[in-house]
């Protein structure tokens, strides 16, 4: 189950999701990397004590990463709930989660204070919102580290000043296919955003999903960060967009041909790696997102994408899977989903 | 498949390396991968980012002649040891390198001048201090007009003041 997912969001034919993260720490500890198990314990204690009166009465559930199997943790980083580098952090690393998915706050990561909120579809401006009141309510408790001149101090000084990392996971398969995606990367790179695959700095694309964030975090307010990427992110929308109709309409008898030999493999293979089923799965959403095959919901495509990654799966079976074990749950866990998914 | 290093196995280890969107794959047998240290498998990029923007400060100049090894108070962290893993140790790091750190910033993000939110506290704090340094010109003025009555309640004043900042 993702929750987060639910809901219905903006220009989710292209745009998966929208996330917001902002680095914060106190003033009166040293960085996480620097800090004593003691040091570590007293400071989880302030933040959960300063999280306690939040504006949002949406309860929140607590974890330890120490008291989570590796799988458990994996599955927290495959549903994107919190960063392969927090699932690390065996000796002070916790965080809270909000009932529905929405927010995550992590203690103990890089810095001592991650607030991240995710929403389904392209949604800035209520995420932004959520992130900053769950910022202001812990920092009405807390002495935050915070200069005059350098703004928010960070362990890494690439995340100081506003300590905001804005991002977007965009399906962009037809901009993929016609080779288009590798001058959009070099124009984003040139004006300070950054692309990368789906799990985050140093992740393969996969499934023609791309992740597209601010590179900088000093010297423009949150909201002209947050503005300057919304601007470009419509613009690739609307480039995927009339890539597709044009595709559609010179290369109909092609595209059909991909996406349903794409639908075979899915719902009649038996062993399947997860980058072929991610493949797949884009070619399949993208049939969606186009109405020929209007009985599936692309969102619940994006929800298999997750349910098959290594530990999700694992979870699933409730076991360790080799290698070729796994590539057969996962295959069979596809064709079932999909044979209930046509009804 | 064959081992790409042995040519003898079967490759059962597969690697994926990108750096600047150069894709190099590497296909290899147990044993290989193991002499060549390919198991031994983190997520860390052995290429190191931080490496590249700490490389910024190596090439600026010297404080003239004077070399004396700064050690931050509060961490301890030295800037040789900052510029080897590209992290600070705590807040106070940023006080005692602040100069180095100016223009660090400025070659990562183009600015080193924060725009944006404050923290509400910090905000109110800002003003008191501000408030402090005029209290503090007017007590010298009251000396100097040997107004003693005034610059005993001026100096009360700033106490205050500074007793609600945490700094007595």
């Amino acid at each position: 189950m993702v929750k987060w997912l639910e809901g219905i969001g903006n220009d989710e034919d292209v745009v998966v999701s929208t996330r917001l993260r902002l680095a914060r720490n106190l003033a009166n500890y040293r960085f996480p990397n620097f800090m004593t198990d003691d040091e570590a314990e007293a400071l989880t204690d302030e933040i959960l004590n300063g999280m306690k009166d939040n504006v949002y009465d949406v309860p929140y559930k607590f974890y330890r990463i120490r008291d989570l199997s590796d799988i458990e943790r994996s599955v927290f980083v495959e549903k994107h709930l919190i960063s392969p580098n927090l699932a690390k952090k065996l000796d002070g690393g916790s965080f809270l989660i909000r009932n529905d998915e929405r927010a995550t706050v992590m203690i103990n990561e890089e810095d001592h204070i991650r607030i991240q909120v995710l929403m389904p579809g392209l949604n800035f401006e209520e995420g932004w919102e959520i992130s900053s009141k769950i910022d202001d309510s812990i920092e009405g408790k807390v002495e935050y580290a915070y200069h005059e001149k350098f703004g928010y101090l960070t362990s890494c000084p690439t995340n100081v000043g506003t300590g905001l990392r804005a991002s977007v996971m965009v399906h962009l398969p037809c901009i993929s296919m016609t080779g288009h995606i590798n001058s959009i990367i070099e124009g984003l790179t040139k004006i300070g955003l950054t692309v990368r695959g789906i799990y985050g700095e140093g992740t393969k694309a996969s499934g023609y999903l791309f992740q597209i964030s601010n590179q900088t975090t000093l010297g423009e307010s949150e909201e002209d960060i947050i503005k300057k990427l919304n601007r470009v992110v419509q613009e690739i929308i609307s480039r995927e967009r009339s890539t597709r109709a044009y595709m559609l309409d010179k290369r109909n008898h092609q595209m059909e041909d991909m996406i349903f030999r794409s639908y075979g493999i899915l719902k009649y293979g038996r062993i399947i790696s997860s980058a072929e089923a991610m493949n797949h799965l884009s070619n399949v959403k993208l049939g969606c997102d186009l109405g020929m095959i209007d009985y599936i919901k692309p969102k619940d495509i994006i929800k298999l994408m997750i349910k098959i990654q290594p530990a999700s799966l694992q979870k699933t079976v409730n076991r360790d899977l080799t290698y070729e074990e796994r590539d057969m749950y996962r295959a069979e866990l596809i064709r079932k989903k999909i044979r209930s998914l046509e009804g | 498949m064959l081992c790409d290093k042995c040519n003898k196995n079967t490759a059962t280890i597969h690697f994926t390396k990108i750096i600047n969107n150069h894709v190099e794959e590497r296909h290899l047998c147990e044993t290989c991968a193991k002499e060549n240290n390919y198991l031994d498998f983190t997520f860390e990029v052995p290429f190191s980012f931080e490496k590249l923007f700490t490389g910024l400060i190596d090439s600026m100049p010297e404080d003239s002649g004077k070399r004396r090894v700064v050690a931050c108070p509060k961490c301890g962290l030295t800037y040789k040891k900052f510029q080897e893993v590209g992290k600070f140790g705590c807040a106070k790091c940023y006080e005692v390198f602040e100069r180095n750190i100016s223009s660090l910033l400025k070659g990562i993000h183009g600015h080193n001048t924060h725009q944006g939110k404050v923290p509400i506290n910090t905000k109110d704090k800002i003003v008191q201090k501000k408030a402090i340094e005029s209290l503090k010109l007017e007590l010298e003025k009251s000396i100097e007009k040997e107004d003693f009555e005034r610059a005993a309640y001026l100096r009360d004043e700033i106490n205050r003041l500074k007793e609600k900042l945490g700094e007595i």
